[in-house]
């Protein structure tokens, strides 16, 4: 008999996603009641989930197809968290646009439990379909916004490019299949030598997909439509949520089922990850739209997560792990502000909204100012801790050139970042925006600023967490 | 476990700081913020001079050392003084409570977030002198950059965002290399402990990159030739306080990283780039005070010759000598005086005037004398007579280059005429000649205040001039062990 309490977090958030659909189509005005209870579901299973799994070095269910180690616990554990802070601040952004109904957050928790079943995977298919899932969910919430052009817009984009990248996706599972003759990734990995010459395509192209789900360069072009066109809380959950994930999926794959072929995609992931610093902070400058401009900020980060995974060691992947999870809190922070800059039921995008904040508003100005030197990775916020474990793990393996493009790449980066901080802080200002935000939000935003603000104070703890994973 | 002595320096501060960000911001003259700056200041100098009472002369160890596992087994918060790095603290604490002062006339809005950011800058500035791990130096090094710019780009000139950007941007793009080099080492030799780094040394096939990369950095910082051109867009567009702190501080970070970690850390890298570091000083030297002749604005010519003074500093650095490296630390000590006099002078009559164009002035002699008086005084210093402090720095510096290299010493030498010449001719185009602008005639002279700070600055350029042993018996040993140490690596290569 397997020992079911493992998998005993997707257990209960699969019955809990089914009882709420249940719920939402029998009682009238549901939504609000429907949004408590998914949040107290998502804490009952990020209890579960620190109870049941947190201490598990590595176990496997199911024919060796699911697995939980301290990698996926830990992954799972950021994403309730990041699925739970981004439902808290939704409700008055979607109430403004009379969105504020039952599917968002059935939707939010279904894709959250496609990215777990993602996250524990240890079989192409069981992986696929973890994938699948959350796609669907986060399809519809891309468009969520129905009545709003854009939303649509973005939806449908999503939807074709997405449903192009997990085709190339099983393109690359079924050739892989086809080579090692099994779908579980311990078995490829032992089946798989260099020899074989086509067995790159199939690593190639699953490596597309992959690159294409966490956006990128050159697989980015679905994210600066997506970021603006979808409502500013399912933004935030894209720009967090699905990355965590991805980026899981991707450590797997390189680690467990490609670990011998080393020599055959680590050329790729410095590619993509140069390409996607060097493009994300070049192509950031033009933006005048915040959203549009963080979709591109965070293809840049992603490169920096990417270099961590470069390295082929288990520092490096530690520091990926942090990397992203300093990202998550500093993009939380971020859209949290976005989220304040609201006059009379409307919401401000533009960067030059910003303009001259700090007159009116000087604490929220302040928030961005710590949040955007982070972003840029100046001493001693957590953004630059977050770059400075990658580097430290890309120098170790002695790969120069890529810790030089990526720190040069920073300053390129703190460009933009310092625009936005000009604008806010140097230029002439406008009207005050509304004050009367919900009290999630002021907790979120503070709670992340302080965090990145002091989180120089207690370095070792992430470490010491992260520092169990060990794939390799 | 003693006080902390070194870590109250560095966050007492941030603590005033904080408790500025919770008073009220009122507009205009805002006293209660002033009084509470200037008390955590004056306090955080008395602790300095405490400090600097119960430094131990005579061993070039560091002293009041601190050690705090930081990253669990990576890193350690380690700081620590010795005579090199202990004058550098001193001149910044005394520096903050000066510039505090000054923000009487020069700071009309915000002045509580004006306040707060000075004095946040001042806890990084001792930060820098006194890291003794290449990560935390790293930290508080760039760290500055953030309040620096901020003190530029809300209360700058008219021209502020450019000269905020340039200042950030090229600094920034000059440090990161210096963190590659800092983790390399780490990897190299499994530590970023300065002391244990000192004691183990770097493999000579390493050194010459390594150099390379930290001296980008410093270069900019410094700034040499040619990559000074941020120097004097930021010295303009900052309002006098920022520039008091940029040229009497912030350049200093890089002269005394090149002490610290470039001869320190890479001697042989050092002496391989002797020759680069000679010619871009030379070029510094007479460059710039070409072109500090032909400045029109007051501020920019203190500005390029702030260059040219540096260029003097580095170039006493790396003559490897006795007196090079003393003269060095002096000139740096001196210039952070002088420089930051000659920046508050300038802001004396900028407040009045509203303009920083020489032609404007003329003739001030007649109608504001004690300023007159205090302006030569800092000119002399500035270009270096006997009996000022900027006389000890340079001639100490000569000495040590004619020692290793005749023709650097003679064409640098050159460049001290020019720098009379381009402040004698600053001083006489303002304050003497006719006054022909009326609305000069209704100037008023120093008030207390400034009158306060400008003596304050003063005495210490006359007593030092005269009198220099406090600061050489301070360095003394620290500097001959460095050399000391120099040599024997040199020896054993």
């Amino acid at each position: 008999m397997e020992n079911l309490n493992l998998v005993l977090p997707e257990i209960f958030i699969s019955l809990s996603i089914m009882f709420l659909l249940v719920l939402g189509v029998f009682k009238k005005d549901g939504s609000k009641i429907t949004f408590n209870l998914s949040l107290f579901a998502i804490l009952i299973t990020t209890t579960i989930t620190i109870n049941e799994t947190f201490l598990i070095t590595r176990e496997t269910l199911f024919n060796e197809s699911v697995v939980i180690d301290s990698m996926s616990s830990l992954m799972k554990i950021i994403t309730l968290v990041g699925g739970f802070l981004v439902l808290i601040i939704s409700s008055s952004y979607l109430k403004t646009f009379k969105i504020y109904n039952i599917e968002y957050p059935i939707l939010i928790l279904s894709s959250i439990l496609g990215m777990m079943v993602m996250i524990s995977s240890n079989d192409l298919i069981v992986f696929y379909m973890g994938l699948e899932l959350q796609s669907l969910a986060l399809y519809v919430l891309a468009t969520y916004n129905r009545d709003q052009l854009k939303s649509s817009e973005a939806g449908l984009k999503y939807f074709v490019l997405s449903a192009l990248s997990s085709g190339l996706l099983l393109y690359g599972c079924s050739l892989i299949y086809g080579f090692s003759g099994s779908t579980n990734f311990d078995i490829i990995s032992n089946q798989l030598n260099s020899d074989e010459y086509v067995l790159t395509f199939g690593i190639v192209f699953i490596l597309v997909g992959l690159a294409f789900k966490i956006s990128a360069v050159p697989f980015h072009m679905w994210a600066p439509d997506v970021y603006e066109g979808s409502p500013t809380t399912v933004t935030l959950f894209f720009t967090m949520v699905p990355k965590i994930a991805a980026l899981t999926v991707f450590i797997r794959f390189l680690y467990v089922p490609f670990l011998n072929l080393i020599d055959q995609w680590q050329m790729i992931i410095v590619f993509l990850s140069i390409a996607s610093m060097i493009f994300g902070a070049v192509a950031a400058i033009g933006q005048t739209n915040i959203k549009r401009l963080i979709a591109y900020s965070s293809i840049s980060h992603i490169g920096y997560t990417l270099a961590g995974l470069a390295t082929a060691s288990n520092e490096g992947i530690q520091s990926s792990i942090i990397y992203i999870s300093i990202y998550v809190v500093m993009n939380l922070a971020l859209f949290s502000c976005l989220l304040m800059l609201r006059r009379k039921d409307q919401y401000y995008e533009d960067i030059d909204d910003l303009s001259g904040l700090s007159k009116n508003h000087p604490l929220l100005s302040l928030c961005l100012l710590v949040i955007l030197f982070s972003l840029a990775g100046i001493p001693p916020l957590a953004g630059f801790f977050a770059k400075f474990y990658v580097f430290k793990a890309v120098l170790e393996q002695s790969m120069y050139f890529l810790a030089i493009v990526g720190l040069l790449s920073t300053v390129v980066a703190a460009f933009y970042y310092l625009r936005i901080i000009k604008i806010i802080y140097f230029d002439k200002e406008k009207d005050e925006y509304d004050t009367d935000h919900s009290l999630w939000l002021k907790f979120s935003l503070t709670f992340s600023t302080i965090l990145i603000l002091l989180y120089f104070l207690f370095p070792s703890q992430l470490i010491e967490v992260v520092s169990k994973i060990n794939i390799i | 476990m003693n006080f902390p002595i070194l870590s109250s320096l560095i966050l007492l501060p941030t603590i005033g700081a904080l408790f500025l960000f919770f008073t009220k911001d009122k507009e205009g003259n805002n006293l209660t913020a002033k009084y509470v700056a200037l008390f955590t200041t004056v306090v955080n100098f008395l602790i300095s001079i405490y400090l600097w009472i119960s430094f131990d002369q005579s061993t070039s160890s560091f002293q009041f050392i601190e050690d705090r596992t930081w990253i669990e087994g990576f890193i350690n918060y380690k700081v620590g003084v010795d005579g090199i790095s202990i004058l550098f603290i001193i001149l910044t604490t005394f520096i903050t409570p000066l510039c505090i002062i000054s923000v009487n006339n020069s700071v009309k809005n915000r002045l509580r977030d004006f306040l707060i950011a000075i004095l946040i800058m001042e806890s990084f500035m001792i930060g820098v002198f006194c890291a003794l791990d290449l990560v935390v130096f790293y930290l508080f090094f760039e760290a500055g950059l953030i309040p620096m710019f901020l003190i530029i780009g809300i209360w700058g000139g008219s021209r502020r965002v450019y000269s905020a950007f340039k200042f950030f941007l090229y600094t920034l793009l000059g440090s990161v290399l210096m963190l590659v080099a800092i983790i390399s080492i780490y990897w190299i030799t499994g530590t970023t402990d300065v002391v244990q780094l000192y004691e183990i040394g770097i493999d000579i096939k390493y050194q010459n990159l390594l150099w390379l990369a930290f001296f980008s950095s410093f270069a900019v910082k410094t700034p040499m030739w040619p990559v000074h051109t941020w120097l004097p867009d930021a010295h303009v567009e900052a309002p006098t306080a920022g520039s008091v702190l940029l040229a009497a501080i912030l350049l200093k970070m890089a002269g005394y990283g090149f002490i610290r970690f470039s001869l320190g850390l890479f001697p042989i890298a050092s002496e391989v780039f002797t020759p680069l570091i000679y010619t871009l000083s030379v070029i510094a030297i007479i460059f710039t005070s070409l072109i500090a002749l032909m400045q029109e604005d007051m501020k920019k010519l203190i500005a390029y010759s702030s260059v040219a003074h540096m260029g003097f500093v580095t170039l006493g650095i790396f003559t490897l000598q006795q007196q090079g490296i003393e003269g060095s630390i002096i000139q740096m000590i001196s210039h952070g005086l002088v420089s930051a006099a000659l920046f508050l002078t300038v802001g004396v009559v900028y407040d009045r005037m509203h303009s920083r164009l020489i032609s404007t002035y003329g003739g001030l002699v007649s109608v504001i004398p004690k300023y007159s008086i205090l302006f030569m005084l800092f000119a002399l210093a500035s270009l270096g007579l006997p009996g000022t402090s900027g006389f000890i720095g340079e001639f100490l510096i000569l000495m040590g280059a004619f020692k290793d290299n005749f023709l650097v010493a003679v064409i640098a030498s050159i460049g001290v005429i020019l720098g009379a010449a381009y402040m004698l001719w600053l001083y006489k185009r303002v304050v003497f000649g006719k006054l022909i602008n009326e609305d000069l005639k209704k100037i008023l002279d120093l008030n207390r205040s400034e009158y306060f700070i400008l003596s304050c600055l003063a005495a210490p350029i006359l007593f030092f001039g005269f009198y220099p042993d406090p600061l050489i018996n301070t360095i003394e040993v620290s500097v001959t062990d460095l050399i000391n140490m120099h040599n024997t690596n040199i020896a054993s290569k």
